[in-house]
């Protein structure tokens, strides 16, 4: 996937400005905040969830290695064969591999955020394969050569009346633009492509170690068809996804729901476990697990540890006021929102996705929704230090910032320039306020500066003889 | 602690209060003055480093930690009008320090006697102080940090429901940031813009014709919008109405 994320600022001013995105966004923002807050609301020992969840991810991580061994030898165990992918190109080097033997002509893909983060759509395309989401969402995004803007649901910035429109230009036929219509009109077409895929790639929410079994949720039953139909199930997760046990599972399972799309569960939990079995009366031929590192296990060793604890359930992103405001594709890469601000540097470099980080008010709510209880304002701050300490910050910025600690450094000299500049702001006030102030246009282009009346608190407080 | 026990309270002067709103630190004063705390106002005390955390720099950061803990540590406490300053205060500096050993502790002790103001108001001093009067129907802007991080909420509520004349009336999505930020307001000053606006919808919703708050950050931003687009309403920080100072001009108006 291209890396679009230093084009934020403009990509960002444009989203503000699309009717179609703001009419989009506005509605999910709606459907997913009430509906979360309905499903955890009956559900009283949702923090208790939270902070067992958060517990136990880091009980997991610190023994990652252990469940990860774990997890391969019961894969083998039950007939599967697993593959480990140091970074992108190993995975998608793997997985074309995994498809020229089989002879594959057509992939059917199930949703996965990691086939994103490793570029594997295109890599396939480029080997002559025939590619197909089964995803809705992201079958629409595929349709419309754009990238999912939301980690659970990639359309979420289209809406009806514009899928409508892009089915008519693909399919040739005239679906209704309803939700019903809409989804008639998918089945149909991706039924098809089911039948003729000769691979079907998954991503995990979970792979249990104790089994060996990979878990998927979804609305749509697409990743059952996928995983079940071809002759090669192709699983891909990252290396931070296993969990010991099924009653690990279970417990996320309770908060991914709720904090994704507000259901009790998805309409659809599926365990897979290895290759057709002597008896069953379906399922693949080959089962193949691709676990991909692309830089998580760095990630265990340093400051942005905890984020590996994210179970992609896109809460943070929905109750982001900026993700509301402009949708994901503005963030330029893979994982939008406030999880994405943390992420996608991390992937794409501190530079390259420079403004990420810094385009959030730290407000906190997506903290306070996250299920894992990763600490995102925090972690967001924390990769504005260290771009801070790669000089990274635009050079006039850190220029104030050295200037302006130097002052706050020296109270008298602090003061001296505080009192001069409420003096001059308050000459420039007209009515109470500042309409225009040049060298803080980025303030007065947006609204007004309120004028200060002329003196510090601190110079009026002493001069009306307090004593300290 | 009663709220009869008294003592000696550190004025924390913010910033944006010194420069731009003078009568909000008078009017915190007057309030803790009355019910017999002792009131003292450090000259030499500055900034308490948070536009230098949030934007990179822990080491400007760390500095001015030092020299707010040094002015401060003496008092019976802290209070500061802003919950954003005070969660500064109160959670990073124990955090920027912990590897300190000569301030690690120090840091703490003063985290732990630090209050923002409403907060304190309400807990330490007692509501039955409050007694003003402001004929007005207001709407209660909460800004993050105070509602996220310390947990503000209840107590500028029940603060302003002892004065006299005071309508309340609840915005919708009270929770949702108004895109102040910091300095995140004049770095991405379209998304500022656009976050200010919705949230102005929403207290506009309302028909208050006064809007408060506990942060004056927030309030700037806001009330800096409303001006802009010729809203015929008037903000104020919560305290200039709990001291009965809310006489003058709003926040940008003459």
């Amino acid at each position: 996937m291209q890396i679009r994320t230093r084009e934020f600022i403009p990509r960002a001013t444009f989203a503000l400005h699309d009717p179609n995105l703001q009419r989009a966004l506005a509605k999910a923002a709606d459907g997913f905040i009430g509906k979360r807050a309905k499903a955890i609301a009956e559900v009283p020992e949702f923090e208790a969830l939270r902070e067992a969840a958060r517990v136990r991810k880091d009980e997991i991580l610190s023994e990652l290695d252990l469940w990860l061994e774990r997890y391969e030898a019961q894969v083998r165990a039950v007939g599967g064969q697993v593959h480990w992918a140091r970074d992108a190109e190993d995975a998608r080097a793997i997985i074309r591999a995994l498809c020229a033997r089989a002879g594959a002509k057509t992939v059917a893909k199930g949703k996965s955020m990691v086939s994103e983060e490793i570029g594997l759509n295109e890599a396939l395309a480029a080997d002559g394969l025939e590619v197909i989401e089964t995803d809705l969402g992201e079958y629409i995004v595929q349709l419309a050569k754009e990238p999912p803007s939301h980690i659970i649901a990639p359309a979420v910035h289209k809406t009806k009346e514009q899928v409508a429109e892009l089915f008519a230009e693909h399919h040739g036929t005239t679906p209704e633009p309803t939700v019903s219509g809409l989804v008639t009109e998918a089945r149909q077409q991706l039924r098809r492509a089911f039948f003729r895929a000769d691979v079907g790639i998954t991503g995990a929410n979970f792979l249990i170690a104790e089994t060996g079994a990979s878990v998927i949720v979804t609305n749509e039953g697409n990743g059952d068809l996928t995983q079940t139909l071809a002759r090669v199930h192709i699983v891909t997760a990252g290396i931070e996804k296993v969990v010991p046990a099924l009653e690990d599972a279970t417990l996320f399972l309770r908060l991914l729901a709720r904090s994704a799309t507000g259901q009790d569960s998805e309409t659809y939990t599926t365990y897979s476990m290895g290759p057709r079995r002597a008896g069953d009366p379906d399922g693949p031929q080959e089962y193949h697990v691709v676990l991909v590192d692309n830089g998580r296990s760095r990630m265990l060793g340093g400051p942005w540890r905890e984020m590996l604890r994210c179970i992609r359930c896109g809460a943070c992103m929905n109750h982001c006021p900026v993700y509301g405001a402009i949708g994901g594709h503005a963030y330029g890469w893979v994982y939008p929102g406030p999880m994405g601000s943390v992420l996608t540097p991390l992937f794409v470099g501190l530079d390259t996705a420079y403004d990420l980080p810094n385009a959030c008010t730290l407000n906190g709510r997506c903290g306070e929704v996250c299920p894992v209880k990763i600490p995102l304002p925090e972690l967001i701050r924390e990769v504005r230090h260290a771009q801070q300490r790669d000089g990274l910050h635009p050079p006039a910025e850190q220029r104030v910032k050295a200037l302006w600690r130097r002052v706050a450094e020296r109270p008298a000299l602090y003061h001296g320039l505080e009192r001069l500049a409420v003096r001059l702001l308050a000459t420039l006030g007209y009515k109470g306020r500042i309409r225009r102030l040049p060298g803080l246009s980025g303030w007065t282009d947006a609204r007004d500066l309120p004028a200060p009346t002329g003196r510090t608190f601190l110079e009026l407080w002493h001069a009306k003889g307090h004593d300290e | 602690m009663p709220p009869d026990r008294t003592g000696t309270v550190g004025l924390f002067a913010t910033c944006l209060m010194n420069a731009m709103r003078p009568n909000i630190g008078f009017a915190a004063a007057r309030l803790l003055e009355d019910a017999g705390w002792r009131v003292e106002v450090p000259r030499e005390q500055t900034c308490c480093g948070q536009p230098a955390y949030n934007g990179g720099d822990e080491d400007a950061a760390r500095a001015l930690a030092r020299r707010t803990i040094a002015q401060f540590e003496a008092f019976d406490a802290l209070v500061a009008p802003s919950g954003s300053c005070l969660a500064t205060l109160k959670h990073d500096y124990p955090r920027l320090l912990r590897d300190d050993p000569l301030w690690a502790g120090r840091a703490q002790a003063l985290a732990d006697k630090s209050w923002e103001l409403l907060t304190f108001l309400h807990e330490r001093v007692g509501p039955e102080h409050i007694r003003s009067r402001f004929p007005h129907r207001v709407t209660y802007h909460d800004s993050c940090s105070g509602l996220r991080q310390l947990g503000i909420r209840e107590a500028p509520r029940a603060l302003l429901a002892r004065v006299e004349g005071l309508r309340l009336v609840e915005a919708e999505e009270r929770e949702v940031c108004c895109g102040f930020g910091g300095t995140f307001s004049v770095k991405y000053p379209t998304l500022s813009e656009r976050l200010a606006e919705n949230k102005v919808q929403r207290l506009l919703a309302t028909r208050a014709d006064v809007v408060l708050g506990g942060d004056l950050g927030c309030l700037l931003h806001l009330a800096g919008r409303l001006t802009r687009i010729c809203a015929p309403v008037r903000v104020y920080h919560t305290v200039e109405v709990l001291a009965g100072l809310a006489d003058g001009p709003g926040i940008g108006q003459s």
